[in-house]
């Protein structure tokens, strides 16, 4: 027994250390579009390799401890947690990257309008992230649910950023290309704040041992 | 490789998730109360065995009580059949009732007939395979030969031994290998027809193969019998119990459907039996 709660234990450490690589991605990238920082975008590109490898670790010994360990209970739901966390971990560092590209592209023009809308979205999309991930961590299910509480202000800023970068574009053509990356970036970040809203479920599941994805936990009542 | 910048929790701090337990699952709603226990306590000469067990057998689904051993669940299993009466200086205060009639009340034999129990180790009877089997159906009726060899047949059948024992019935049932014996032995139970059927730990003598064969024919005795099986294997009452019951210290810890105690158990004492931490 004490060798198989060792084994979650370094399930967990991996998990924190793939955390760790993509909360720091996440940064680089958005770093490198607020700043028009390269050599942030490019350590985002070094990082990818070794969280598609992480990853795959992760996948294998989560499957391994299921095959050999057939946990119940509260390390079964680490493990099942841990293993769609991991996935959600590693869509979030290829939306980094993505974002990292947009950042090089971004570099090469001069900025159409200072950036005041996206800081503001990258904020608080990197605050879910690391509320989910410090929720996953301490099993606190208030934090993980007021990371779902969040998610409908990205959505809301991201569709206000859309009007506006729609309107640039409509003003002058010329400033289609950026305002389309900058788009995707929006939309990258988007995406990023989905996946914390995820591994938030995930902790709720892995602490309460309830669905509430896809408002399930309103229709068992 | 960048360093884990959050600190661990120790699993020790896990807290107990759910509301407070009953011992009534919710899903049950539908099924009827074959037998229900009413604040039973049971006594081995001073020592309490059980304390205050209340709870309720499902009809045709598969119960399991699981528990570190001397939690009081075989004791239990045998207060269903008052199996334990035979043993000397033992006394139980409470109710059990089997359809709504406390089985105190019932002639013992009639309550042994109607709650069947087969046992840990395989005991089969020194005889032939068939009068194994035959043996509670010439004491408990009066069929005429081909009666009794079709009722045979059927319990074989039930208890899916019939096809490999169809051509050696008059052969000692001593000849079978362990799992066959058992198999034997519950086809030996089911011949007088019980409504219930007690398992103590069924398979904890068989290898993965014939523990496969009891649990598959377990699945498939519950359409017409309630069954109730203590076992020591926890995967085992996972793959095949409706509901399960956890005992420590003989008082009944937790009882609700079998997914809710291995996957999300509301008690602490649950949860540590269930991932190994008791103790």
């Amino acid at each position: 027994m004490r060798h198989f709660v060792e084994e979650l234990e370094q399930l967990k450490t991996k998990l924190l250390e793939m955390s760790s690589l993509v909360e720091a991605a996440i940064q680089r990238s958005i770093s490198a579009v607020i700043h028009k920082d390269k050599s942030a975008a490019d350590e985002v590109f070094r990082s990818e390799t070794r969280i598609n490898n992480i990853e795959i670790e992760i996948d294998e010994f989560a499957v391994n401890l299921l095959a050999l360990q057939q946990p119940m209970a509260a390390d079964l739901r680490l493990i099942i947690a841990a293993l769609k966390i991991n996935t959600d971990l590693e869509r979030m560092g290829d939306l980094a990257v993505n974002i990292a590209q947009r950042a090089r592209s971004l570099m090469e023009e001069p900025v159409i309008k200072p950036m005041i809308d996206i800081p503001h979205i990258a904020g608080l999309v990197q605050s879910m992230v690391r509320k989910a991930l410090d929720a996953f961590v301490t099993r606190d299910a208030e934090l993980a649910r007021s990371v779902l509480a969040s998610d409908d202000a990205v959505d809301n800023m991201r569709t206000a950023c859309y009007h506006e970068l729609v309107s640039f574009m409509e003003k002058d053509p010329q400033n289609i290309k950026q305002a389309l990356d900058l788009l995707a970036v929006t939309r990258n970040l988007e995406r990023i704040a989905d996946h914390s809203t995820n591994i938030a479920e995930d902790v709720l599941f892995l602490v309460k041992g309830v669905d509430v994805r896809h408002h399930a936990e309103a229709r068992a009542h | 490789m960048q360093a884990p910048s959050r600190q661990l929790d120790p699993m020790s701090t896990l807290p107990n998730i759910g509301a407070s337990s009953g011992t009534e699952p919710k899903t049950a709603a539908d099924a009827a109360a074959k037998l229900s226990a009413d604040n039973l306590n049971f006594f081995y000469g001073n020592f309490q065995a059980l304390h205050g067990i209340s709870m309720k057998v499902y009809d045709k689904r598969v119960t399991a009580f699981i528990g570190p051993s001397g939690c009081g669940k075989s004791t239990f299993l045998r207060t269903l059949n008052r199996m334990n009466e035979t043993v000397r200086h033992s006394r139980v205060e409470g109710e059990i009732r089997l359809d709504g009639e406390n089985i105190f009340r019932i002639d013992v034999n009639d309550v042994r007939r109607r709650v069947g129990m087969v046992f840990q180790r395989s005991n089969p009877f020194p005889k032939s395979i068939y009068d194994n089997v035959a043996y509670g159906l010439r004491i408990n009726s009066s069929l005429s030969r081909s009666q009794l060899r079709e009722a045979v047949e059927q319990s074989l059948r039930r208890a899916a031994l019939w096809d490999e024992v169809k051509d050696k019935l008059h052969q000692s049932a001593y000849g079978l290998s362990g799992g066959q014996q058992q198999r034997l032995c519950i086809a030996r139970a089911l011949a007088v027809n019980p409504e219930v059927l007690l398992l103590d730990e069924p398979c904890s003598a068989l290898d993965p193969i014939a523990t496969a064969k009891i649990e598959d024919l377990i699945f498939q005795l519950k359409d017409s019998c309630t069954i109730v099986i203590v076992t020591h294997n926890m995967q085992q009452a996972a793959r095949v119990a409706d509901f399960t019951g956890f005992f420590l210290m003989g008082r009944l810890i937790e009882f609700d459907n079998t997914t809710v105690i291995f996957k999300t158990p509301n008690r602490k004492e649950t949860e540590d039996y269930v991932t190994g931490r008791f103790g």
